[in-house]
């Protein structure tokens, strides 16, 4: 049996808005191929304000789709269309006190028919964008897709870059295989093979041209206030995009930090992780790494 | 909640209260090495010779020394195949099922990773097999076909001792994961060509962690674990002397029961198909209900989901379990279901009903009661569901856009 909250199990059992909203004037039409789950979600919008007034969901699906849809058609109804868009999976899940890392995509399918729908209200054409794969590293919810995708775009060599990119296999470690599979298989395309021992790419000890911590001139003090001013001025952005980041500790050269909201566990953490790095070493003029929290040192040795 | 009725013995099954009590002595007063020259451990050697006998005259082997104690039935499968490729390194192939237990096919693919070849043989809508594409795949090439004797999601019993005389004729090893097959259909191993055969204590009441190889004496063989001497060298590793104890116990009361399991038991499966098929449209049994375990029942819902069915189950006290993927959390729904062509809308819906001899007709009239309107609650939720039926075309009229 799944871990199921008590919210889930809730909602599940006793689903709102089942059925299809009555005067709807919206569909949305979606399915995951994980699961075989699919969803279809009627919205009745109020053409002057855009509010949408009713919500009704059909589910083919487990316990946890069910429940999403559920909790889904609660959040949005009373909400803009515009509002309505910004609801993000981590909300429903949210909503629904957590799902297990196997069942996260019943609340992107959740997302996706929302967007679905409203693209059906206003005319427009949605495509999905979205690709799942294999579940590959429960820890972190994160599917072979994305880690596929994570190593071609960042040149990725080992499973220690792996697991800084995109959390995948820092947590228990016993995903390793799998992602070692994934490395062996994009190096092979690219004519190289995977080698166990490689240095990691972000890595300082790699590449000693790179500066090392105070080597700009600042004091321990001055270099931390500078690291949190770079953190604050890139906060605004990330909220835009429902997320949020807080600097947790800085270790040396390596800067951990804690992304909460949308971006905690979705599938741009790495790239926002990346692109936070990448501006802290441009404003600090020296190389650093910029972890999740959650890599701290003591769950390394931990566990 | 009501006492649960528990309709999943192909999962796992309770230990019956006999073999616990021939087990107890064994963690307490009894807890010599067998090994040992001392009081303390012969006692216990007697017991597993004793164990071995039961097993023996369960599968009908023609020595107690061709049961080989393992730690579990995945252990055995293992030590089988590999043992096949050892033994024999000029041949590199291997034929199994599609429809095989992750115990052997996950083995397979890692097996193929390091360079072996393995044929899959296909099954048709009804879980069966086509032996003139087994015949033709038969060569000095193969080291072994392992094939399951019966089929732990549908029932469906393969030809076994067939395929082993085939296998046989072809100078083939030949494996068989009887996990689910042993205790409920009558074995006589000595007369047959199977050279190999796998058990696990704890699909027949017997303790979790407890298997069984057999191996035919004179077949080539090559432990997975070295070490002691145990098990004559085949298996290294202290007895689990306490579950060996139990899983001769219980192989004792399988075969004093298999009538009853082969008559009781299998009229109250028919029951149950019955019941629920005359109450609920839009459903149908997969697999082969004619060469099937008396105690399996695999009935695909249409339209809906079984996670969902399970959990509303559940909430009754009605332990099952279901084909969709969202039970295990894999991409796809099960692997027997859709090798049967069983479409997605259907393969996600199959609920295995398996029972044991614990169940009584009682039990299957409340479950025959509490099925259909789960199926009525969770249709009422699906988009491929209209009122009383499915919808028109219900492939067309739902197509969500899939990612
Ligand atoms: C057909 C079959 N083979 C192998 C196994 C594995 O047995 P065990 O759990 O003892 O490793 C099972 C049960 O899970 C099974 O049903
Ligand atoms: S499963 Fe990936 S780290 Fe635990």
């Amino acid at each position: 049996m799944w871990d199921y909250s008590e919210t889930v199990k809730e909602h599940f059992y006793n689903p709102r808005n089942a059925g299809v909203a009555e005067e709807a004037n919206a569909t949305g039409d979606v399915g995951s191929l994980s699961c075989g789950d699919a969803l279809r979600l009627t919205l009745k919008v109020n053409p002057e304000t855009e509010i949408i007034e009713d919500a009704g969901f059909q589910t083919f699906g487990c316990g946890s789709a069910i429940a999403s849809s559920s909790a889904l058609t609660e959040i949005i109804k009373g909400m803009t269309l515009d509002d309505a868009l910004n609801v993000s999976n981590q909300d429903i899940a949210d909503y629904l006190e957590g799902l297990p890392p196997e069942k996260m995509h019943c609340s992107v399918m959740g997302r996706e028919a929302l967007q679905a729908a409203v693209a059906d209200y206003r005319g427009e054409e949605w495509a999905d964008d979205h690709e799942e794969g294999a579940l590959i590293c429960k820890c972190f919810a994160v599917d072979a897709v994305l880690i596929e995708d994570t190593i071609r775009a960042n040149n990725l060599k080992t499973v220690e870059d792996v697991a800084h990119y995109t959390k995948a296999g820092g947590g228990c470690a016993s995903c390793h295989e799998g992602i070692e599979e994934i490395l062996t298989k994009v190096l092979e395309e690219k004519g190289e093979k995977f080698d166990p021992t490689a240095d990691t790419v972000p890595d300082v000890e790699s590449s000693p041209a790179t500066l090392v911590a105070g080597a700009s001139g600042m004091t321990n003090l001055q270099r931390i206030r500078k690291i949190e001013a770079v953190i604050e001025s890139l906060r605004p952005q990330l909220q835009a995009d429902n997320g949020d980041v807080e600097l947790v500790d800085v270790m040396g050269d390596t800067i951990y930090v804690n992304m909460t909201g949308a971006c905690n566990g979705c599938q741009m953490a790495s790239m926002t992780l990346g692109g936070i790095q990448q501006r802290l070493i441009e404003e600090l003029g020296s190389f650093v790494k910029v972890l999740p929290a959650t890599e701290m040192p003591k769950s390394a040795a931990g566990v | 909640m009501m006492k649960g009725i528990y309709l999943d013995n192909n999962a796992t099954t309770m230990v019956d209260p006999a073999i616990v009590e021939e087990m107890m002595p064994y963690f307490t007063e009894q807890f010599g090495n067998p090994s040992s020259m001392h009081e303390f451990g012969n006692k216990v050697g007697f017991a597993i010779k004793k164990a071995r006998k039961q097993v023996q005259a369960l599968l009908g082997a023609e020595h107690d020394s061709e049961i080989i104690f393992t730690s579990c039935g995945t252990e055995s499968d293992s030590t089988a195949i590999l043992s096949a490729l050892k033994a024999q390194p000029e041949r590199n192939e291997i034929i199994t099922t599609v429809v095989e237990h992750p115990a052997v096919l996950t083995l397979c693919e890692q097996l193929e990773k390091e360079g072996y070849k393995v044929h899959y043989l296909k099954v048709d809508t009804k879980g069966q097999l086509d032996l003139s594409e087994y015949r033709k795949l038969l060569s000095d090439r193969v080291a072994i076909v392992s094939v399951m004797w019966a089929n732990n999601e549908t029932g469906t019993i393969f030809p076994a001792i067939e395929m082993a005389d085939m296998a046989s004729k072809a100078g083939v090893m030949f494996h068989t994961d009887a996990v689910q097959a042993v205790g409920k259909i009558p074995m006589d191993l000595k007369s047959s060509k199977i050279d190999m055969l796998s058990i696990s204590g704890h699909k027949l009441h017997a303790p979790k962690g407890i298997g069984v190889l057999y191996l035919r004496r004179g077949v080539r063989y090559r432990p997975l674990l070295r070490g002691g001497h145990q098990e004559r060298g085949r298996r290294a590793g202290t007895e689990n002397t306490a579950s060996i104890v139990g899983l001769g116990k219980a192989a004792e009361l399988a075969l004093e029961h298999m009538e009853y399991e082969n008559v009781t038991v299998a009229a109250m499966r028919d029951r149950l198909q019955e019941g629920i098929m005359d109450s609920v449209p839009y459903s149908f049994v997969t697999g082969d209900p004619d060469n099937r375990l008396p105690n399996t029942c695999n009935i695909a819902f249409e339209y809906i989901e079984g996670e969902a069915i399970l959990m509303l189950l559940n909430k009754q006290g009605i332990a099952a379990s279901s084909g969709s993927a969202c039970t295990s959390g894999s991409l796809e729904p099960s692997h027997v279901m859709r090798a049967m062509d069983i479409p997605y809308t259907a393969a996600h819906g199959s609920i295995r009903f398996s029972l044991s001899r614990y169940n009584t007709m009682e039990e299957i009239e409340k479950v025959i009661e509490a099925v259909p309107p789960i199926m009525v609650q969770l249709r009422k939720l699906s988009p491929y569901w209209d009122g009383d039926r499915p919808v028109d075309e219900p492939e067309k009229a739902f197509a969500p856009t899939y990612a």
